[in-house]
């Protein structure tokens, strides 16, 4: 699903912040990735949602080679992964229930087609009596649940969530755990980067762990 | 699960505790209720209003397209005005006899008439008699007698619709058998009245394109603006997967209404001050300085041409403000990305 291969990245003249990384992400597992602050986590995030591209190596993407790729090309490989930001990424000036159904917006998809699954996405993720509701008078963990939906409404076959965890209590930490390990059971691989370490010993999983700029991967 | 179901229905099912993640949640039978009463929409437009900032923007282009507008009304002006003026000119010219001491001018008038009324094409001559050229000229004698001034005669020859004579010849013909006898026929004062409407169409679509590059600008300044303000919805509908045509489409579209309202306040206030000025021409028209005023500079009126030609400036208005706008966004989103 997803293959890097030597892969570098540095910013303008300065020195290499990621160094040949190499790894793949198969279908339907469940990773974590950790490391310390500054170590790149973020921004190999960001290569893996096309935000950002590598100044060496080749990254595999769903079959695709990212470097041969056009613009419109990206948007279609993106519609295929779900992105959780730290900072939630919702729009201001749109309700819940839009910000959920934006994916399928742009897709193109009439209304009548989504409404049901946003509706009952929504419900399931405790917001169904908040779909009017704009993000700026959301808690934290409403806005939480919010982009996690808006990540997963369009079925993704692979979710990137960065610090997921970053800004709710421990209890609610393992509620969104058990969450993104339900998705990984249906079928849609996970990649959590995070630096909890209580959160990555609640589940047993692979990690990707990142120091000094290289990645060591414990499976 | 197949895509396009309800996505998490079957996920739902195999987690036995959907509650734990929600602080409330709404039982399935409340919701279905709500769900007839209220259905939530997709309303709200991707590119948030509030921050275009439209009025600045219409109020530009409203001036703009007023100043364009006025510029084709003109310019159509001018040229029915030119187009009048020549085709009155080209039905008619005019021969003119000297007073020659020696020679008799009535006989001279009659032989240039007579030779007029042979040319295939003349439909009518009239030799203005001592009486008519008196009466033409009387304002500016100022009581004198026209026996006292050496003033030529006047023949007016009407040439039939459609018909082109040969000039060349009738002007040899008067040259050989009335020496005294010189035909006009006003090309030079075509040739000229020619050149100032060129002049003035140069002109006016040196200023519509001034006026146009000025919209452009002003439209790609606003644009890069919205734009920079809307960064961030612009990331988001990246990583959610909307390609850069979807992304223009929709800032497009919010122009293209701006421009629409601009165009139509800017043409609306350019077509009321024609019928304005159409309307004060027609009622001055009774007055001697009217019928001077519409000899001079025709009518005011710029016809359903011109109505159409700045009806379609409003149209150009709105087009070149969303096309710029697109293509702004278009290249804006390739360094974005």
């Amino acid at each position: 699903m997803v293959r890097f291969e030597n892969v570098g990245l540095r910013y303008g003249l300065g020195p290499e912040v990621l160094r040949d990384l190499t790894f793949r992400i198969d279908p339907h597992s469940f990773q974590f990735l950790t490391g310390p602050s500054g170590a790149g986590k973020t921004s190999l995030m960001r290569m893996l949602f096309l935000s950002l591209r590598p100044t060496r190596g080749l990254i595999t993407l769903f079959g695709h080679d990212v470097a041969t790729l056009g613009k419109d090309a990206f948007a279609s490989l993106r519609r295929r992964i779900g992105v959780v930001f730290q900072d939630f990424r919702l729009l201001d000036h749109m309700t819940t229930y839009e910000n959920v159904a934006l994916p399928f917006r742009v897709m193109g998809r009439s209304e009548d087609s989504f409404r049901d699954q946003v509706i009952e996405l929504l419900d399931w993720v405790g917001l169904g009596e908040r779909m009017s509701a704009y993000p700026p008078i959301l808690s934290g963990g409403e806005k939480q649940r919010a982009a996690i939906a808006r990540a997963v409404i369009a079925r993704p076959q692979l979710l990137l969530a960065d610090e997921p965890t970053g800004n709710v209590d421990p209890t609610h930490a393992q509620r969104l755990l058990r969450l993104f390990v339900e998705l990984n059971k249906s079928g849609t691989a996970v990649l959590i980067a995070t630096h909890d370490i209580a959160l990555m010993d609640q589940y047993d999983a692979r990690r990707l762990v990142l120091h000094e700029g290289h990645l060591h991967v414990y499976d | 699960m197949p895509a396009g179901s309800c996505c998490m229905k079957a996920t739902c099912m195999s987690m036995t505790e959907p509650e734990e993640l929600a602080d409330e949640v709404v039982p399935a039978e409340q919701a279905a209720i709500e769900l007839d009463s209220s259905l939530p929409r997709f309303a709200t437009p991707i590119v948030p209003r509030a921050t275009i900032a439209g009025r600045a923007l219409i109020a530009i282009i409203a001036i703009m397209t007023f100043l364009a507008s006025v510029t084709i009304g003109s310019v159509v002006s001018v040229e029915t005005a030119a187009s009048g003026w020549q085709s009155n000119l080209a039905r008619e010219v005019t021969i003119q006899v000297r007073p020659v001491a020696g020679r008799d001018i009535e006989a001279d008038i009659g032989k240039a008439a007579a030779i007029a009324r042979s040319v295939r094409g003349v439909a009518a001559v009239r030799p203005y008699s001592r009486q008519d050229s008196m009466e033409l000229l009387q304002p500016w004698l100022d009581g004198m007698t026209i026996d006292e001034l050496p003033i030529p005669r006047i023949i007016a020859v009407e040439i039939a619709s459609g018909q082109s004579p040969d000039f060349a010849a009738l002007r040899k013909s008067l040259m050989e058998q009335v020496p005294p006898a010189s035909l006009d026929d006003h090309r030079g004062f075509i040739d000229h009245m020619h050149t100032m409407t060129r002049a003035v169409l140069a002109a006016g679509v040196g200023v519509l394109a001034l006026v146009t590059l000025a919209t452009v600008l002003s439209v790609a300044f606003a644009t890069r603006g919205v734009i920079a303000t809307n960064r961030q919805v612009i990331e988001v509908l990246h990583y959610v997967g909307a390609k850069n045509a979807f992304i223009a489409g929709h800032f497009q579209r919010h122009f293209l209404l701006l421009g629409l309202q601009g165009g139509a306040i800017g043409g609306g206030l350019a077509l009321a001050l024609f019928a304005l000025a159409g309307l004060l021409s027609g009622s001055l028209l009774s007055a001697p300085e009217g019928a001077q005023l519409s000899a001079l500079f025709g009518s005011f009126s710029i016809g359903t041409g011109g109505y159409a030609a700045v009806l379609a400036q409003v149209l150009l208005m709105a087009v070149v403000t969303a096309m710029t706008s697109r293509y702004t966004v278009y290249r804006m989103l390739e360094t974005v990305q």
